[in-house]
């Protein structure tokens, strides 16, 4: 494979196109809405019309609106700048309809059986599409889609033009930052590793996603799997390894399914596996299952189970860039954070850096959930202000109800109150305010919901989820479980609420890892927000 | 996969001596193909426990032999894992989301009408071995929630009223 046969390959796929496309969102969201037999039925409804010469029917990725799935779209691939004609709530016995709109002029036709998005609003249009470019556009099982779009053209220059201190260099300037929670900055994780020396290096993918609430790794991987391979691919070249591993969830099986199909196919066109693109560069990439522990995001216990070994954290230093896998220099990236990498190399590193806020650059993809109009996926610059997230993009909550809060970070972050909606997001303001950016879950909370239940409920979360190997997560987070319950129940005192306080600092400054050391942050900011909540609950003397 | 998919049924009287059952073939093929590698434990834990439906301490001590690992290493990562299950799962499987959109979207009300209905906690089987309820941390799937996993199939915005029909449905009630 070389450039130009990459080219040919894209120059296909692009002139195959016919002139009209109906998109289907074939992700895990619509996929459980029925989805595929939309899909199924379109195709019928066009053969049926004897469209089958100008129109193509594709199943794509994610589009965003999860909640008015199944989702269809019509698109001219002639007309890339017209946002087409987006349907919700698709069913199969619509499909007929939807072919018959296509006979006439498309993009004025307006069927009244038909439930028709409003691609104006500013759900879509405040968004700027970095990570999600591809997401809703391309085939996420054909690779030829994928190359199309632009794909693996990135690596391509990469491994011809760049020496990887360069491509270190050109992360590093980009000013990207871990989108797994932390927000460490991956140049210098990069160069950190490519620094080490030994007989192996290896990159690995977090797909661990296991924040209750966040779904955006499920929905690139889904949406866009060559993307995250591509990145990887770069990385590894970048740091000097030849392995890769992928370590995913059991639980999101069509995600394992298309990322083995996305590997298969790359290395069908030698895209991975050895001398990509006729160079000395080898790279293979591995799948790795999870088996259901939470506690395996975290970077050691990661490696531990993709050594076979039950998910036990170790203690940091060492840290993986130095010994990690096997005692090899590990780099480990989250999802988002690899579907970064193709667009930074493409559009270089200072068109990056010119988005977002001045120390959090980029984009990031928020997965918006709870009490709120439009659920799904959402990728938006830093700096972005939780209102316009929560109101403008979401449409605020239903029923005419207000938010009280949004949690972001999942078990490791905490709620904001609705009184400082107007702060942008970025890594050190969220922080500020005691929650996280977290991978990415946002979820919103109206006026019924009880922080002290919500508080309750992560610590019952983090508390199934310690893996038990140090003492104060497995025991601290079973004490302040049971704190809580008093609480709630009504049977506390003052002096229950002080212990609270108290072992809520022992335990997040003296647990092993990240699990223990952020457990207490849902009681802490609920605490600090919502005091009165607490005390109304308490037995008074 | 192995949580959300029906495992095969496992063939209850069969022999369970790998020169009985088929299924062990299809075990060692994994082995194999992993080259008896230690580090492969997980992957072919879940091998088995999609081939036999769950991990019996038989199976367990076969898969610690055949990769020469002592089976206290493998029955703890066995344990360890919440996906692996050491006890057979009934006929129909009910999985509840308790993801955080799910919860504040009601999914504690959609459990207990479960556990009313079939009589049964989180983590048991009914008595006749039809169904079994078990929660998901979270599937992913919270612009539907809240959601619940019937056979493998994920069903976005349940109402308490739907599950019940749906475990009654399970049940053989009507």
């Amino acid at each position: 494979m070389d450039l130009s046969e990459l080219l040919e390959i894209a120059d296909q796929e692009r002139s195959a196109q016919k002139p009209l496309q109906i998109r289907c969102c074939v992700a895990a969201g619509c996929l459980s809405s029925n989805s595929l037999a939309v899909k199924e039925g379109l195709q019928h409804a066009v053969t049926e019309a004897g469209l089958n010469d100008t129109v193509q029917v594709c199943g794509v990725g994610c589009m965003g609106l999860c909640c008015q799935g199944p989702l269809v779209q019509v698109h001219r691939p002639a007309e890339p700048e017209h946002p087409g004609i987006l349907y919700e709530q698709v069913t199969p016995e619509q499909a007929p309809a939807i072919a018959a709109s296509l006979q006439s002029n498309a993009s004025a036709t307006t069927q009244p059986s038909l439930q028709q998005g409003d691609l104006t609003h500013p759900f879509f249009t405040r968004q700027r599409a970095i990570v999600l470019e591809n997401s809703g556009k391309i085939d996420p099982e054909r690779i030829e889609s994928y190359i199309a779009a632009g794909g693996y053209q990135a690596l391509c220059h990469v491994l011809r033009e760049m020496s990887p201190a360069e491509v270190v260099t050109a992360v590093t300037r980009s000013g990207l930052r871990g989108r797994g929670g932390g927000g460490y900055p991956t140049g210098l994780k990069w160069a950190t590793v490519a620094k080490a020396t030994a007989d192996r290096k290896f990159v690995i993918c977090n797909a661990d996603e296991g924040d209750p609430g966040a779904f955006m790794d499920r929905s690139v991987l889904e949406s866009d799997p060559h993307r995250v391979l591509e990145g990887m691919a770069i990385a590894a070249y970048a740091i000097g390894a030849t392995q890769g591993y992928i370590y995913i969830r059991a639980e999101y099986p069509l995600a394992i399914h298309r990322l083995q199909l996305a590997i298969r196919q790359a290395q069908r066109l030698r895209l991975l596996g050895s001398q990509i693109f006729d160079s000395p560069f080898d790279f293979r990439v591995d799948l790795r299952m999870g088996a259901g522990a939470y506690v395996c995001g975290e970077e050691t216990a990661l490696m531990a189970s993709i050594e076979g070994k039950r998910g036990v954290p170790s203690p940091r230093p060492p840290y993986p860039a130095e010994r990690g896998l096997w005692g090899f220099p590990t780099l480990i990236n989250n999802v988002e954070t690899f579907a970064n990498i193709s667009p930074i190399i493409r559009n270089g590193a200072d068109w990056f850096a010119s988005i977002g806020t001045e120390k959090s650059t980029g984009t990031k993809v928020f997965a918006l959930a709870g009490k709120i109009r439009n659920t799904g996926l959402i990728e938006v610059p830093m700096g972005t202000t939780l209102r316009q997230i929560v109101e403008e993009m979401g449409g605020g909550v239903p029923d005419g109800g207000s938010a009280k809060a949004v949690q972001t970070g999942g078990p490791s972050g905490g709620c904001i109150p609705a009184s400082a909606f107007d702060t942008p997001v970025d890594y050190e303001l969220l922080t500020q305010l005691g929650s996280i950016m977290g991978s990415g879950g946002m979820i919103v909370m109206d006026q019924s919901t009880s922080m002290v239940d919500v508080a309750h409920y992560f610590m019952e979360f983090c508390r199934d989820e310690s893996c038990g190997k140090c003492i104060p997560c497995r025991v601290g987070t079973v004490q302040l479980h049971q704190l809580l319950t008093k609480i709630r129940e009504g049977r506390a005192s003052l002096a229950d609420l002080e212990l609270l306080k108290e072992l809520c600092d022992m335990v997040k400054h003296t647990s092993l890892c990240g699990l223990g050391q952020s457990a207490p942050n849902p009681v802490l900011s609920t605490l600090h927000y919502f005091e009165q909540e607490y005390l109304s609950k308490l037995v008074h003397p | 996969m192995i949580n959300i998919a029906q495992p095969q049924k496992a063939k209850s009287t069969a022999s369970r001596h790998p020169s009985g059952d088929q299924r062990f073939k299809m075990l060692d093929a994994t082995i194999k193909r992993h080259q008896y590698q230690q580090d492969a434990l997980i992957e072919i834990l879940h091998k088995a426990q999609e081939l036999f439906g769950y991990l019996e301490n038989d199976l367990l001590l076969y898969i610690a032999h055949s990769l020469k690992l002592p089976p206290s290493r493998v029955y703890g990562v066995a344990t360890f894992y919440h996906l692996f299950s050491l006890a057979p799962k009934g006929v129909h499987r009910c999985v509840v989301c308790t993801g955080t959109a799910c919860y504040v979207k009601g999914a504690a009300a959609l459990l207990a009408a479960v556990e009313q209905s079939a009589h049964i906690r989180v983590g048991e089987t009914t008595p006749d071995n039809q169904l079994s309820l078990s929660t998901a941390r979270c599937l992913g799937a919270c612009g539907i929630a809240p959601a619940v996993v019937f056979d493998g199939t994920v069903c976005g915005h349940q109402t308490p009223e739907q599950v019940r029909d749906r475990v009654n449905d399970f049940l053989g009630r009507c």
